[in-house]
């Protein structure tokens, strides 16, 4: 945020890599990749790229933050070292602790915890490439695996930003307009019964422009809620196809 | 409000659905296994299949860890020895012991053997799940038949979602298993199973037609596939 682009980042209606305001990047997700999780799923958003694992119900360890009544959520987001542009030291960073805690803020809704007494739900995001809009891929990443784990859940949650670039409301940021934007507003939302689980906001907005973009999301987590179960059907359907050859 | 009356049903039987996914909408349905009632929707609360049955929707879940209940058969393994009893390990979020008082029906003396005489750190064992407590600490016991020590054979880990499909509708997969194979086969509610043949050969036709029964546990037709599978290769030698 703040500073200037040497370039222009919005010409004739068309972003830069020639999107319009209320389009999103390409994106795909792949449920089940890795065979020792419980569940687990590969995201792209762009060139945003995230992998999640969810492990549990299991032990609580330490064993006092163990809950009587409800499941005990533990979220670690981290980037790999060469996921940016410069090196990113390795191990907790006062931004990943911040990230991990919003992420399970915004997941904790969704899962029925209270089906899993004195048990904890692990779950791991890995950022392997970053290019914008992480955190809220992180959340349509852990969703599906939470989903692939078959835990207990209210709903699925979709999750994406909106931001303002050169006074225009825009969706889906990528890493110059996120630098040089600004505004940015990550969502996150169960597109069943339309609960909002995360907004933040960096940056001004006036509001009659958050409602604007929240508008804007809320349409986009529709979009991205779809692929998401896709993702999960996808990945029986194939082992029907792999088993009968 | 006006009284709304609609009765729709927007799945099929054994379809697969995710959280999220609404069933049905209508008072007269009624939710079963991991679906749930949010006003007059039934709504889905896990990855499963359905499962229609006349007005009941049940989604029968297609992933996820065991969670103990109480009298379910489990294979175990010994973790430890105790004053008191075994340590089990019997996949679980909670720790499960095997009591002395239930480990058998005679009397155990600890003080003419050593307790590894029973069961040794490493053993497996059939056991059924005795008692719960409240702070979820699991007491097992071998004290009946079928319960036992597993002598030999192998174990092989199955996610605990798929076991009832092992087992079959009346258990008629596993008796199909058996009559075919003439393998022994122990099935833990907890997702390990127990094979034993003198035959090692059989014993890995015997795991791979249960690996298969897991992974295509959704489609139809399965004991008719792996009967075919177990004869076929059976035939050849």
């Amino acid at each position: 945020m703040g500073g200037k682009s040497d370039k222009p980042l919005i010409v004739k209606g068309k972003r830069l890599d020639g999107r319009t305001a209320e389009e999103l990047r390409p994106f795909k997700i792949k449920a089940g990749i890795i065979k020792q999780a419980d569940g687990s799923c590969e995201l792209e958003f762009g060139e945003t790229k995230v992998i999640a694992g969810v492990y549990g119900p299991k032990k609580v360890l330490p064993k006092h933050l163990e809950e009587n009544t409800r499941a005990f959520l533990k979220v670690t987001y981290s980037m790999i070292p060469f996921s940016t542009s410069e090196r990113n030291r390795p191990g907790p960073s006062r931004r990943s602790k911040e990230i991990s805690k919003v992420i399970k803020d915004a997941l904790a809704p969704a899962i029925n915890l209270e089906k899993y007494p004195q048990t904890c739900i692990d779950i791991h995001i890995e950022i392997t490439n970053a290019n914008a809009g992480t955190r809220t891929s992180a959340i349509n990443a852990a969703t599906v695996a939470l989903i692939d784990a078959g835990i207990e859940m209210r709903d699925v949650v979709a999750s994406i930003a909106a931001g303002k670039v050169e006074d225009q409301v825009i969706l889906d940021l990528f890493q110059d307009e996120d630098n040089f934007g600004q505004a940015d507003l990550p969502i996150a939302m169960m597109p069943r019964t339309g609960e909002i689980t995360l907004v933040q906001m960096d940056g001004d907005m006036t509001a009659a422009e958050i409602k604007k973009a929240i508008d804007m999301c809320e349409k986009a987590c529709l979009k991205i809620a779809k692929v998401q179960r896709k993702a999960i059907i996808d990945e029986y359907k194939n082992n029907e196809v792999k088993n009968n050859e | 409000m006006t009284e709304k009356k609609i009765e729709k049903l927007y799945v099929s039987d054994r379809e697969i659905v995710i959280p999220g996914d609404v069933l049905a909408e209508g008072m007269s349905y009624l939710p079963s296994g991991r679906a749930m009632r949010e006003d007059n929707k039934i709504i889905a609360t896990s990855l499963g299949l359905t499962n229609i049955k006349g007005h009941v929707i049940k989604i029968i879940p297609l992933a996820g860890r065991y969670i103990p209940k109480r009298g379910d058969a489990v294979i175990g393994k010994i973790t430890g020895i105790a004053r008191h009893g075994w340590r089990v390990d019997i996949r679980c979020p909670f720790d499960a012991d095997l009591p002395i008082s239930e480990a058998s029906q005679s009397y155990i003396d600890t003080n003419r053997y050593p307790m590894s005489k029973y069961f040794d750190v490493g053993d497996y064992i059939f056991a059924s799940i005795f008692d719960i407590s409240e702070n979820r600490f699991i007491k097992l016991s071998t004290k009946n038949r079928p319960y036992r020590k597993l002598h030999n054979g192998i174990i092989i880990e199955v996610s605990p979602t798929k076991i009832p499909r092992i087992i079959g509708k009346q258990g008629s997969m596993i008796k199909m298993l058996k009559e075919n194979s003439g393998c022994d086969i122990l099935v833990g509610q907890n997702g390990w199973v127990w094979i034993k043949n003198d035959d090692p050969e059989k014993q890995m036709l015997m795991s791979k037609a249960i690996r298969k029964i897991e992974t295509e546990s959704h489609t139809t037709g399965l004991t008719d596939k792996i009967k075919k599978m177990l004869n076929t290769k059976g035939g050849k030698k």
